[in-house]
């Protein structure tokens, strides 16, 4: 942990609240999409430092080495990884059919086209 | 084969999936999607069965035992939600057919029931598993599952319904997996009956109760609980009517399982009811949740929305019954969690109907309908007296749990709430009904549904009245589940 102290969980705390910020605030519906992915990723840093022992090699039996990085949140965050890249695809099929369908990806422009969103 | 029922389950709808995906016609896959549920429903039952006989059924994935692999761990309580899941599945497939067929069309059937099959997939799959991370993935197959479904609504307000639901439905489960990631760190085990060993020697520390914090947080999103509620409306109003009633007999009630399997199995009734606040922060939302909801349900024009905020008012009570932290608050709970299936899957399934003769769910197309479509509309008489709660209905049954629960605590306010939201319910119900009865047909041509529809359709009503009367089986099973989950931790 001295070699990075703290500072990764500051990034990663920085990267979420980013990603959540534009969930939120941005109308264009693929920036939310940007912005999800964003708030996403961080969640993997927050795993893969987890995962992180200072001075630790590669889980891989070799010689001279004693410490081990703990590989299971690797193999997590690759799972967690393929479920983002197939939530990012189905939403941004979703978008290119909102925009066949409505003419428009911004959220305040399809709020007014029907009401009831 | 008895010893594989746990993976059965979720094996026949994971390879019928690509299958059907290349089966050609609306026929063929339909089919196959009705003899697998119907298969699932079968291993479901037999599991109850060997659960009640021999107590909790330990299934290790791959012959890995538990730390190293995956573990199932089939106790009564997911036992009785996947007879929920696969039994709905089963009676919502045969529905189907006419159903998908009028309102998204024959070429686009195959793609359909390989979604529902993933779908099906994805809960029974968070109901099987003994494992913190594995939920998760499960949660997001049948999560992107059921963003595809939605969206192949008629409707063009499909799409942007799916799309919030999209985002708000990822931001629960990242929320989720946050709160595990913590878990992991601190106990170095992501299977469920060890974090329930290790978290109780640990729970002074903030990062287990910031990861309780995420963990409730993020699946109150997925089970809709006001205020989180905002995407369901939307997503039940504009998608297809078979997928509206599987979704809203299923897919709020997983969440909820998994929302109880932390609360009670992992993180124990002591820490999430003495040292977190859960009941404080869970029991006023509820209450305000299923008052308001109910209250919004009584101005909707179009009546399958109507249903949609009643689903939401009914997530209050179930959330209300686990809040109280009581083996009868949960019994109630868990009894309500598969009443208001067989309800809303009845009620969602009589609006499908109606869609497919009148063309709408509004208001004004269930005018006359008692004239028009005389078994359809009695369907939905007895399913509307269901949810209200009349004697002789399952509505009945687990509000009166509800009720019994919240006097043995003596929160006499609350029986005044679950009262009023019952005379809500009443008043939105009596509504559509109303207009049934009394109203002038809008096209007094119309016919009565095809048979098709009304087969399944009565098939859930009078399981609403036979639960409602005989209510040995779930109520044993309800309290067994609860004493079960009340003892806290590890069944072994």
């Amino acid at each position: 942990m001295s070699g990075l102290g703290v500072w990764n969980y500051v990034i990663i705390i920085f990267l979420m609240m980013i990603g959540l910020y534009m969930v939120m605030s941005s109308s264009n519906l693929v920036k939310k999409l940007i912005g999800l992915n964003v708030f996403q990723t961080s969640v993997f840093f927050l795993y893969i430092s987890f995962g992180y022992i200072e001075g630790a090699t590669g889980p891989v039996m070799q010689e001279g080495a004693s410490l081990y990085s703990n590989p299971l949140p690797h193999v997590l965050i690759l799972t967690a990884i393929v479920v983002g890249v197939a939530t990012t695809a189905v939403g941004l099929a979703l978008s290119v059919r909102i925009k066949e369908s409505f003419g428009t990806i911004e959220e305040d422009e399809l709020h007014t086209m029907d009401s009831s969103l | 084969m008895l010893a594989h029922l746990p993976v059965l389950v979720i094996l026949a709808p994971l390879l019928g999936a690509p299958v059907a995906s290349l089966l050609r016609g609306p026929n063929w896959p339909w089919l196959l999607a009705t003899l697998l549920s119907w298969f699932a429903l079968l291993c479901s039952v037999l599991l109850l069965i060997q659960v009640n006989a021999q107590g909790t059924f330990i299934y290790t994935m791959g012959g890995w035992e538990a730390p190293w692999g995956i573990e199932y761990r089939i106790d009564f309580a997911n036992a009785l939600l996947l007879v929920l899941i696969t039994g709905l599945a089963s009676v919502v497939l045969p529905y189907a057919r006419l159903s998908v067929e009028h309102e998204i069309g024959a070429d686009r059937c195959p793609l359909f029931y390989t979604a529902l099959l993933l779908l099906i997939l994805g809960l029974c799959g968070i109901t099987v598993t003994g494992d913190a991370f594995n939920v998760f993935v499960f949660l997001e197959v049948s999560s992107l599952a059921t963003y595809t479904l939605i969206a192949m609504g008629r409707d063009r307000r499909a799409l942007t319904a799916s799309f919030s639901y999209l985002i708000m439905g990822t931001i629960g489960a990242t929320f989720y997996l946050i709160g595990v990631g913590f878990l992991y760190v601190m106990t170095g085990t992501l299977n469920m009956a060890d974090l329930a060993e290790r978290l109780p020697a640990i729970s002074d520390s903030s990062t287990v109760r910031t990861a309780f914090a995420f963990i409730v947080t993020g699946i109150c999103l997925k089970l809709a609980l006001f205020p989180l509620h905002l995407w369901l409306p939307n997503a039940y109003t504009y998608s297809p009517s078979a997928v509206t009633a599987f979704l809203g007999a299923t897919a709020t009630k997983v969440a909820v399982y998994v929302l109880i399997r932390f609360v009670f199995t992992i993180f124990g009734v002591e820490f999430s009811f003495g040292a977190e606040p859960l009941a404080e922060v869970l029991v006023p939302l509820a209450i305000i949740g299923l008052l308001s909801a109910s209250t919004v349900s009584i101005m909707q024009p179009n009546i399958k929305r109507m249903l949609a905020y009643s689903s939401v008012a009914q997530i209050g009570y179930i959330v209300l019954g686990l809040a109280m932290g009581t083996a009868m608050g949960l019994t109630a709970s868990l009894l309500h969690v598969f009443n208001h299936g067989l309800m809303k899957g009845a009620l969602f399934m009589v609006m499908g109907a109606v869609a497919y003769r009148m063309g709408g769910t509004s208001i004004d197309d269930m005018r006359g309908l008692a004239k028009t479509m005389p078994l359809t509309f009695w369907a939905f008489v007895l399913g509307g007296l269901s949810l209200i709660g009349v004697p002789l209905t399952v509505g009945f049954v687990s509000k009166w749990h509800l009720i019994l629960a919240s006097l043995e605590l003596g929160w006499w306010p609350v029986v005044v709430a679950i009262l009023a939201g019952s005379m809500l319910a009443v008043v939105y119900v009596g509504r559509v009904v109303e207009a049934g009865f009394f109203g002038e047909p809008k096209d007094a041509t119309k016919r009565e549904a095809p048979w098709g529809l009304l087969v399944p359709l009565w098939v859930l009503v009078i399981a609403n009245i036979w639960f409602g009367i005989d209510t040995r089986l779930t109520v044993d099973i309800a309290e067994a589940a609860a004493a079960q989950l009340m003892a806290g931790g590890v069944v072994r």
